[in-house]
């Protein structure tokens, strides 16, 4: 245990790995939020929980390791991000116009 | 010791906003609850000297996307009635079950990479998130991804016009006689 040694020895520090525990309970709460929630625009927002949790790993590990290639992934998750946001808002407010709701139960028009 | 206690406090408003967006009634409550989340993502980047992207973070999450989802809010309307009748018998205990079993997954998958993690760096100069760095990156090795992203940008940019254009008739008919 390298690192908890260095870390009783020189006081204790934030090391990546806090974060990285941190960023798989954000991540797993967007994920039960996705499957708990019912309304479309929730369910879109634990999506980007979910993200935001990975973007911090790439962040953190970035810092532990000394290099910036996680933060331009970062950045490219994030340009995704937006225009995934921006089209599936499109299509939930579509979907608004055409049915009159936001809950996912009552759009099964797919089913057989 | 100054770092623990701030990561300490951001931890737990990161948390906090995580479990108030997943539990809210109203999806407002639910927006002001990631928000506070991708704050307290803002503060950790800064912590890992990710200034840049802290600042991309503040500017494009907790503006650009929270304004767009809470203008979406309104317009579908706040006041939805939510139902809380489900229709797949025990979806919520199944759905808890899930989660809870991903952490588990997701710390026996990760515990090795954890303890073994710390390489050696790779950049040999300077490190840190400042535009300069990210952007002599950004523009150098990365740029025909840089540029893949300015057609995806556009592409849903065009979709999204496209879809606001061509949507078929309303079902919800106006009563015949009210207008303005």
């Amino acid at each position: 245990m390298p690192l908890l040694a260095q870390a009783a020895g020189s006081g204790i520090t934030v090391e990546p790995h806090w974060y990285m525990a941190l960023a798989a309970v954000l991540f797993a709460i967007g994920a039960a939020g996705l499957l708990l929630r019912r309304n479309a625009l929730v369910m879109f927002m634990s999506i980007e929980l979910m993200l935001n949790a990975v973007n911090l790993t790439f962040v953190a590990v970035d810092a532990g390791i000394g290099s910036l290639e996680g933060q331009i992934s970062v950045l490219f998750v994030m340009v995704v991000a937006a225009a995934e946001v921006t089209v599936g808002l499109a299509i939930i407010v579509a979907v608004f116009r055409k049915r009159a709701t936001a809950s996912m139960d009552e759009l099964s028009g797919l089913k057989g | 010791m100054v770092e623990v206690i701030v990561f300490a406090i951001f931890a737990l408003a990161a948390l906090a906003g995580a479990l108030l967006m997943v539990s809210a009634r109203s999806p407002v409550y639910s927006a002001m609850g990631l928000l506070m989340a991708m704050f307290s993502m803002a503060v950790f980047y800064v912590m890992n000297g990710a200034h840049f992207v802290a600042a991309v973070q503040v500017l494009i999450y907790a503006g650009a996307v929270m304004t767009l989802f809470l203008f979406v809010i309104m317009l579908i309307g706040v006041d939805q009635s939510i139902d809380t009748h489900e229709q797949i018998p025990f979806q919520r205990p199944i759905a808890l079950a899930l989660g809870g079993g991903l952490v588990l997954l997701i710390v026996v998958a990760a515990r090795a990479a954890w303890v073994t993690g710390r390489a050696s760096g790779v950049c040999t100069v300077d490190c840190t998130g400042t535009i300069e760095n990210v952007s002599g990156e950004l523009f150098g090795a990365w740029m025909l991804p840089f540029q893949a992203t300015v057609l995806l940008l556009t592409i849903a940019a065009i979709g999204t016009i496209a879809m606001g254009q061509f949507v078929l008739k309303p079902r919800i008919v106006e009563p015949p006689g009210e207008e303005l």
